[in-house]
């Protein structure tokens, strides 16, 4: 039996482990499918970590370094290349590895931290040919930077998600020629300075409002047609460009990897694909908290930490506490005009310390904003921005004084000062 | 010199040699692939139909219900996934009830057995998914689902076992008639063989006409389709139907072995063997299936793909000597999967007509079986892990397939060369993240088993290359 079982062993597992250890945790299992611990920072080896949790700008692999040696520094146990396959209710945890054998261990308390994963061809239904030479962003990085090797010549970027735009300087970094940047939306989904520092520092077009309508080659990519897009996303006839190129890329969003909380029974938002969360990250089921990407798709990994850290000293609270159950008034947490979704979802304010953090994604880019808090219509709070857009995760922290006068729901909404 | 040699590696091509097998003779297989099950085999709707729907008397009819019955029992024996869920075939309007009556008369004739005509409610008691629109629908008990590029290389596998002799990436480019059978150019030399056997689909026209005056055209008519995620699976327990019209069986929607559901075909004509998806198409497929179920979820589209069907003009499998030893089997359009090891008899039958000797053999290998890792209890997990640990490394998260499985297939009676190969025999990749996961990973294990540089592992037929070169610095 242990406190605690962290399933994944990336940014939002290490963070989790670390603090549920200072939490006074002295049981605990770290649970990776990898051969290290690091997850995805191990093959994002540009820099730009850290600026936030370190005050410094590390790479991936440095960032991942910190915490594998914060949790050297430690007693928790880690199982490396062993795959959780199953969840229970009752908080077994399943698994199999090369040199762990298949095991069950039972958990007073689970961190899920398992990340997400990319979208593919297939989910956007991208015509065409299907020939070698369709990569997602993610699966081509990990051939460049972990097995070194070069997955074509001539590129095609679609999407400007930020994997995508780290790519595209990669690639060319390493030879190669991308001869485009396609976004089918008006605006970029990535961080405005990897634009900068990715595509406009290399010369690579980017076309907004673009996607692609067709895939040409038998054996492998020839040719990729990309069409000009309307204000419903619709490819607009005659607009067509034909690039030549062996390769294309594919930065086309990611998805929370939620198929043991599914298995689970733990209740999902549609909104984010994660779990539902309270405040304190736990889940609909108690005792089970998920943090990072697995319960919304961030863009910094200093924020992945702080959420983690979080959902870490929460699990050993829940643990020291023996499962203290008592809940309290929960508020809901709804998305008004201008927001996608929010995190937490859930709020308890009895379990608020001082301030309570939630997260939110707007769905469109708007400038000299303000943010509203409105619980039955009533103002609780309101936030000044210069700046939004849906590709930057939004913070504001409310009060536990301000939390204390809602009732019921919390709504969070954009109103545009100017037009 | 071969007894029969066979032209071409797809379900027909495999049930003809697995039959063949069966008897004491040198048999040879020539696909031009890397792989079999590479052709229409690998891209279809996977369903073996009950058979209510050919014309009765027709080849296609009776060989359909022979086929069907003779799949429940060798899917059994040769590990094929296989479910027997039954279809209807959908009415929306009492106009379209004539047609289903027709169905149901054709399929009495062809010994279809316990098909029902339903009304609306009954059979949205069966399918809650269904429209409301649903008037009447025909139910066929008997209709059954499979994985047929497993089917496929089961049947093969299980020839290559009992003796016959596969040659893979082998182009026949002609031949000519020798005293006593046909002397066969291929892109690797000559081979003889007494009896030749066309079943090139596709490609069938072309290949009688190496040996025989021309007989008939392939007409390829392209099918589109979604496949979705496990989330979508169970929108629908059956294979669901709308009323044929003159183009095909038209667009059903289904569940597939593996939990995912199917949804797909239009028909349109192409240029020989265009698999390509096309935006038109493909949003004729969601919203014609959306006529039958209104709630199925494309969101959760995991992967579009496109088949051919390799039709003639003649509205009937061609099944037939075409010269002296040599036979055709063309036209295997749908209900080709269904009918195979029927077909597969059949041209064992012409064969022996045409002047060739069939004795059983006294062994014949009739089983096979494979590591599913993933349906096993856990208790059974355990112990395989202890014994062999490369059954605990899970290289596929998306459908749970584990290194162990791919050592498995690597040794195998047909071994995968490349990435797609691997998929279609332990289904690594098939899953909601498309091998964005276990991709470069079963590369590196095909190098590391093949004793190859991982810039020769393909992603599936010949020319589909993945890797280019090492990045700076590297060296290959």
């Amino acid at each position: 039996m242990y406190d605690l079982i962290v399933i994944g062993g990336g940014p939002a597992g290490l963070a989790a482990a670390c603090a549920a250890w200072e939490g006074g945790l002295r049981s605990i299992l770290v649970v990776e499918r990898d051969k290290e611990l690091g997850g995805i920072l191990n093959q994002c080896i540009h820099n730009g970590f850290g600026l936030h949790h370190f005050k410094e700008e590390l790479t991936g692999p440095e960032y991942a370094g910190r915490f594998v040696k914060l949790l050297g520094e430690t007693g928790v146990e880690v199982r490396l290349d062993t795959m959780v396959l199953e969840v229970t209710g009752d908080r077994r945890v399943h698994m199999v590895g090369k040199s762990t054998g298949y095991r069950v261990e039972q958990a007073k308390s689970i961190v899920l931290a398992m990340g997400c994963r990319e979208r593919t061809r297939g989910a956007i239904a991208i015509p065409g040919t299907r020939p070698a030479g369709v990569f997602t962003a993610g699966a081509a990085q990990r051939y460049v930077n972990m097995e070194g090797w070069m997955p074509g010549n001539r590129v095609v970027i679609l999407g400007s998600g930020d994997i995508g735009l780290i790519m595209a300087r990669r690639m060319t970094l390493e030879g190669a020629k991308v001869l485009a940047c396609v976004e089918v939306m008006p605006y970029s989904g990535g961080l405005n300075r990897n634009i900068v520092q990715c595509l406009h520092d290399y010369d690579i077009p980017l076309y907004l409002s673009h996607t692609v309508t067709d895939v040409r080659g038998k054996n492998r990519v020839e040719q990729v047609v990309v069409s000009q897009v309307d204000e419903n996303r619709n490819p607009i006839p005659g607009t067509e460009m034909v690039f030549d190129c062996d390769t294309l890329l594919l930065s086309v969003g990611l998805i929370p990897e939620n198929e043991l909380t599914r298995q689970a029974g733990i209740e999902i938002d549609r909104r984010t694909n994660g779990a539902v969360v309270y405040e304190n990250m736990e889940t609909s089921l108690p005792g089970v908290f998920a943090c990072g990407n697995v319960c919304h798709v961030h863009d910094l990994v200093d924020f992945v930490t702080a959420e983690s850290r979080k959902a870490g000293a929460a699990a050993a609270q829940y643990v020291l506490d023996g499962g203290d159950a008592s809940a309290g008034a929960v508020l809901e947490v709804k998305n008004g005009d201008g927001v996608t979704y929010t995190v937490p979802q859930r709020i308890r304010p009895g379990r608020v310390e001082k301030l309570c953090g939630l997260f939110f994604r707007v769905n469109r880019v708007c400038t000299d904003s303000e943010i509203l808090v409105t619980s039955g219509g009533a103002q609780i709070a309101r936030f000044r921005r210069e700046h939004l857009a849906p590709g930057e995760m939004e913070r504001i922290d409310l009060p536990r004084a301000l939390l204390d006068k809602a009732a019921g729901e919390l709504t969070v909404s954009i109103r545009e000062v100017k037009a | 010199m071969y007894d029969v040699l066979i032209i071409g590696c797809g379900i027909t091509g495999a049930a003809t040699a697995f039959e063949l097998s069966k008897y004491r003779l040198k048999v040879g297989v020539l696909e031009r692939e890397n792989d079999v099950a590479l052709g229409s085999t690998k891209a279809n709707s996977a369903i073996l139909h009950a058979g209510y729907d050919p014309e009765p008397g027709t080849l296609m009819a009776k060989l359909n219900v022979r086929g069907v019955e003779l799949a429940r029992e060798l899917c059994g024996r040769l590990d094929v996934p296989y479910r027997p869920c039954g279809s209807l075939v959908l009415a929306f309007s009492p106009e379209e009830r004539p047609a289903l009556e027709e169905l149901y008369r054709r399929g009495v004739e062809n010994g279809v057995p316990g098909l029902e005509l339903l009304d609306g409610d009954q059979t949205r008691l069966l399918e809650p998914n269904l429209s409301g629109a649903v008037a009447a629908a025909l139910y066929a008990p008997s209709a059954a689902i499979c994985s047929p590029w497993e089917y496929c290389l089961a049947l093969a596998e299980t020839a290559v076992r009992n003796g016959a002799e596969l040659h893979l990436s082998t182009a026949v480019t002609g031949m000519e008639r020798t005293g006593d059978g046909w002397n066969v150019h291929t892109n690797r030399g000559d081979l003889q063989a007494r009896f030749v056997i066309n079943a090139a689909g596709v490609d069938a026209a072309a290949v009688h006409d190496l040996a025989a005056p021309h007989a008939f055209d392939i007409n390829p008519a392209r099918g589109q389709y979604y496949l979705l995620d496990k989330g979508e699976g169970d929108r629908v327990g059956r294979v669901i139907f709308q009323c044929p019209s003159a183009v095909g069986k038209g667009v059903l929607v289904a569940p597939t072995v593996h939990g995912n559901l199917i949804v797909g075909p239009n028909s349109e004509p192409v240029e020989g063997n265009d698999t390509s998806t096309t935006g038109g198409g493909l949003r004729f497929v969601r919203e014609t299936a959306q006529r039958s179920v209104p709630s199925i979820n494309f969101r959760e589209s995991i992967r579009n793909f496109a088949g051919v069907r390799a039709s003639t003009g003649r509205g009937d499998f061609i099944l037939e000597r075409a010269a002296p030893h040599f036979i055709d089997l063309a036209g295997i359009c749908s209900p080709g999967l269904s009918a195979a090891p029927a077909v597969g008899e059949y041209a064992a039958r012409l064969l022996a007509r045409d002047g060739l000797a069939l004795e059983k053999k006294d062994e014949f290998i009739c089983e096979r079986r494979r590591t599913r890792f993933k349906e096993l209890t856990p208790e059974a997990r355990a112990a395989l892990v202890e014994r062999e640990p490369a059954f605990g490394r899970v290289v596929c998260r998306c459908e749970t397939v584990t290194e162990g499985e791919i050592l498995e297939a690597v040794h195998s009676p047909i071994p995968p060369v490349s990435v797609d190969g691997v998929k279609r025999r332990v289904n690594a990749g098939m899953g909601r993240c498309q091998g964005g996961f276990c991709g470069p990973r079963v590369v590196d294990l095909l190098a590391r088993e093949l004793g190859v540089s991982p810039r020769e592992i393909t992603q599936d037929q010949a020319g589909s290359w993945l890797l280019d070169r090492q990045t700076k610095g590297g060296q290959d």
